[in-house]
């Protein structure tokens, strides 16, 4: 009797933990499911209006391209700003920072990690914003504004200040992994270079970056999965208007992503067709960003399976 | 079988003391709250433009009913008029009137005038303050674009006392559908020989930047040297934007402000009689700002669809509004409804019916 | 030949990455100096613990938006944490090696790539939009399952690391599985789950984006988990972008007060797990 009620016991938390995790993966496979249930008015009547060009609320119009593309845009040049940032981080904190500058950097680096995304948001619209629109894109403006692409006039709420934010944000993510990557340089291989009198830097350059080089392009696109998916910040500095590329390519114009329209337009949205295309560009983002995370998990698999063999 | 340590056990401890004592607040102030009223939510939505005075008298009858819970989301006229057909809001805030076809989809709604207010031609010029002279075609020429610069020769010529700069400018209107942009427009059909894009909610503006709400206008318009918009009275006043004279029918530049804008109201009133939805702009008079309105409170006449003790806390918080609410509306820079509109707010707001019986 | 020696080299490179290293560090400290400079002028009792004032009028506070917070919080801990832990049990003691295993590993690191906004809009379809009504409860189930990646990982982690000898041993006794999870592995790794849970708590407190059209917001205080309730992290936003002094001020010292209680926990756990692993 004894024996059985342990065998019970022992199945039923079996069974607890599964089932756990299968409300998990439940959960998981439902938000495919209510997105798409809920974007098949907008899918229905008409399949290609979220690629169009123009979004008017007010006509029943809604093509959500400014925003997939401003998406797109703002990550990349996000990502495009990080690298530098958090590889020259990374090195200098691996290779020549002090311990107490060490210990300094890595409190920082946590730091930076937890800040909500509402407090960038809010920093980058009543700090940044005046300061950008004064003392970048007016200097810029009027210097090479004849290239469209950083043409006047200078609106502090911009696509360049909300990659700009988006910059700090994902920083930390990719410096934490590429610390944690060019510690872990194999000692013999350092020791072997300093020994044949190779300065610091050429250590860096010819063994640590090399050998870490698969990881750091995991860890930046990781970065850039969650930069696609940013959205207070973003909603809150880049002018939320659809300008931005058709009427005006310039990156200091104000412009709009997929997740700034959800955040701005969503609670406020009664027209049910306007609800379903923002909750289809909200589709669109989910299958976006698990790709991209997901060749980062692919990467990631691959060195680890590297390392084991190694 | 104890691997437990005492650290461990010292701390699930602690962790279990702050969930009791948050469990004890939460309860205390359950009790604390739950009184003898009928408690009610009530959702509403609508115009920017009298937010600043709704948001007020929710909060001060908040103080009074603890119970009732009326909250208004600053969203536009148009939304708040198609959250009310959807009746995803209870009442809702509207600077524009029902339109016929409006009327003949979704019948039974009563017009509930709750206040009125200016609409202020606001600009950033810099080294411009207030007062600056304008009249109805040169409003509509610069919004329509046909005007594009600051100092051109209309504008300088009715503003002998200003130097005006060379400098762009830059219009800057609502991106939503709003009855501050039907009240604009409206004055503009109204008053202007040269105004060309018609009147309404929306209108296909060929210049310029979209903002969403006046409080969008307001901070777009902050930021933006050689910028002028169209904001409710107190938007401007309260940012500090400058704002313009407009001439009205009595051939004076008239300031707007609080008293200018009631007496455009009161020298309206008397049209409401006849017909609620009367459009008012442009009233003649000495000492009238001529882009004045109503703003409107729309709600079902018959509140059967909710619990009843919503249906009644909508109907005493409207009849409280039209009343003792007025009394702040002054404060805010909102005139106060003249007594004659008073009176036709109450004949509609006793056409509230629950069930068949009369709310009020 | 060369045109610069590599001495003078290795000095242009650590210049750059002492500046590069300063463009990171600068907006954090820079960030932290303004919320501290404009939040702490607006802190007191009253701002605390009294209802927000309407727009356009000045006063009031954020009280309700703190209690709106912990609410959801508790309640998002409550689906978020058990479910977190139950998983990463799942995770390292029945499946570590199983096909379905690793499917649910899968699964559940995808799921903390979802965007968090993506993760609102599911509880939005499936609470408001069926119910045609804002509520607290589907607030509470956005933050609830962004929790649950993170408490899974923790604990996942912190029992792979308990040795195996402990599992063996107890096998050996005859002590039956659940009770060798339990009371023997999931004891040795309570450090690590408390620390993860204690981490997600702290990340949902920053998060914004799933209650803006969930939770959305409120003026009074909240009567019930079934109601719009406000929330530190809307109330930021909402004052930030209101463009109405008084309330942008408010805003700041919203700020403060979450910046100091999610940096608080971090810097918790961050010690609490130094002493307990030496600093690993």
């Amino acid at each position: 009797m004894n024996k059985k009620s342990i065998f019970f016991k022992d199945s039923a938390f079996k069974y607890l933990v599964g089932g756990a995790s299968m409300v998990v993966v439940g959960f998981f496979a439902m938000i495919f499911v209510m997105l798409a249930i809920r974007s098949y008015p907008s899918i229905v009547n008409d399949p290609l209006m979220v690629f169009g060009s123009t979004w008017d609320v007010n006509s029943g119009i809604f093509g959500g391209l400014p925003a997939i593309m401003g998406t797109l845009a703002s990550s990349a040049i996000a990502v495009a700003f990080a690298i530098p940032i958090s590889l020259g981080m990374s090195v200098f904190f691996t290779e020549y920072a002090p311990r107490r500058v060490r210990a300094a950097l890595s409190v920082v680096i946590d730091i930076m990690a937890t800040i909500p995304s509402v407090i960038f948001g809010i920093w980058g619209l009543w700090i940044i914003a005046p300061l950008v629109k004064n003392y970048v894109q007016e200097p810029i403006i009027g210097s090479i504004g004849f290239i469209p692409l950083f043409s006047g006039p200078a609106y502090g709420l911009s696509l360049f200040l909300a990659s700009l934010v988006l910059t700090f944000m994902i920083v930390p993510i990719i410096s934490s992994l590429t610390i944690s990557l060019l510690s872990s340089t194999p000692a013999e291989l350092r020791e072997a270079m300093i020994s044949l009198g190779a300065t610091r830097w050429e250590v860096v350059r010819h063994v640590a970056l090399p050998f870490s080089k698969l990881g750091i392009f995991a860890a930046i696109i990781l970065a850039l999965g969650r930069a696609l998916g940013e959205t207070m910040a973003v909603t809150m500095v880049i002018g939320n208007s659809f300008m931005w590329p058709f009427s005006s390519v310039s990156l200091f114009s104000p412009a709009s992503t997929i997740t700034s329209k959800i955040a701005s337009e969503l609670y406020e949205a009664v027209d049910m067709l306007h609800v379903s295309s923002l909750i289809e560009l909200g589709l669109i983002l989910l299958v976006i960003t698990l790709t991209v995370n997901f060749s980062a998990r692919l990467i990631i698999t691959r060195i680890s399976r590297r390392g084991a063999t190694q | 079988m104890s691997f437990k340590n005492r650290k461990g056990i010292s701390k699930i401890l602690a962790v279990g003391i702050v969930a009791l004592v948050l469990v004890a607040a939460g309860v205390f102030y359950y009790t604390q709250i739950m009184g003898a009223e009928q408690p009610a939510t009530v959702t509403a939505g609508g115009a920017s433009f009298p937010y600043p005075l709704i948001s007020k008298w929710t909060s001060e009858y908040n103080k009074l009913h603890p119970l009732i819970q009326i909250t208004y989301q600053s969203v536009g006229s148009g939304a708040g008029q198609n959250g009310l057909f959807a009746k995803t809001f209870d009442f809702a805030g509207s600077d524009s009137p029902l339109s016929d076809s409006q009327i003949a989809q979704n019948p039974g709604i009563l017009h509930i005038p709750e206040t009125g207010g200016g609409i202020v031609v606001a600009y950033n010029i810099p080294n411009i303050g207030s007062g600056m002279n304008l009249t109805a075609d040169i409003i509509a020429k610069i919004f329509q674009g046909n005007i594009t610069k600051w100092n051109d020769p209309a504008i300088a010529a009715i503003n002998p006392a200003l130097t005006l700069p060379d400098l762009g400018i830059v219009v800057i209107r609502r991106s939503d559908s709003s009855g501050t942009t039907d009240g604009f427009t409206t004055y503009l059909k109204n008053a202007s020989s040269v105004w060309v894009l018609g009147s309404g909610k929306t209108v296909n503006w060929p210049t310029g930047i979209g903002a969403s709400g006046n409080s969008g206008v307001a901070s777009t318009l902050q930021q933006t040297p050689g910028g002028v918009g169209y904001l409710e009275f107190f938007y401007a006043k309260n940012n500090s934007i400058p704002y313009a004279k407009v001439l009205n029918r009595n051939g004076q530049f008239v300031e707007p402000t609080l008293s200018s804008i009631s007496k455009a109201l009161g020298a309206a009133a008397p049209l409401l009689t006849s017909d609620i939805r009367a459009s008012v702009v442009n009233m003649p008079g000495d000492g009238v700002y001529p882009i004045s309105v109503f703003t409107y409170i729309l709600v079902y006449k018959d509140l059967s669809y909710m619990p009843e003790a919503r249906a009644k806390a909508v109907a005493n918080f409207l009849w409280w509004v039209i009343h003792d609410g007025q009394s702040f509306s002054e404060s805010l820079l909102y005139p106060r409804l003249p007594s004659s509109v008073v009176t036709i707010a109450e004949t509609n707001l006793r056409q509230l019916t629950y069930n068949g019986r009369p709310l009020l | 030949m060369r045109l610069i020696s590599r001495r003078s080299k290795e000095k242009l490179i650590i210049a750059a990455l002492v500046a590069l290293t300063g463009a990171a560090v600068i907006p954090l400290l820079w960030i932290v100096a303004s919320i501290v400079w404009n939040g702490v002028s607006v802190m007191s009792i009253e701002f605390l613990t009294s209802l927000p004032a309407p727009f356009g009028s000045t006063g009031g506070g954020i009280g309700n938006a703190i209690v709106g917070t912990l609410i959801i919080n508790l309640f998002a801990s409550g689906l978020g944490i058990p479910l977190g832990i139950l998983t990463g049990i799942y995770l390292s003691e029945y499946a570590y090696d199983s096909k379905m295993g690793s499917a649910v590993r899968t699964v559940v690191e995808s799921l903390s790539g979802v965007p968090s906004i993506v993760i609102g809009l599911f509880a939005f379809t499936l609470i408001v939009l069926t119910f045609r009504h804002y509520t607290g409860i589907a607030a509470t189930l956005a933050l609830g399952i962004m929790m649950i990646p993170l408490v899974a990982k923790a604990t996942e982690e912190s029992m792979r690391v308990v040795s195996n000898d402990l599992r063996e041993a107890g096998m050996a006794l005859g002590i039956p599985k659940y009770n060798i999870t339990t009371r023997i592995v999931l004891s040795m790794a309570k450090g690590g789950v408390i620390s993860g849970a204690l981490l997600a708590f702290a990340r949902i407190s920053g998060e914004t984006a799933p209650l803006l059209f969930t939770a959305l917001f409120s003026f009074y205080w909240p009567t019930g988990i079934n109601q719009p309730i406000a929330t530190l992290q809307v109330l930021i936003y909402n004052y930030a972008i209101s463009g109405f002094a008084d309330w942008v001020a408010k805003a700041w010292g919203a700020s403060l007060l979450l910046v100091l209680v999610v940096i608080a926990i971090n810097v918790a756990v961050r010690t609490l797990g130094r002493k307990k692993y030496g600093g690993a």
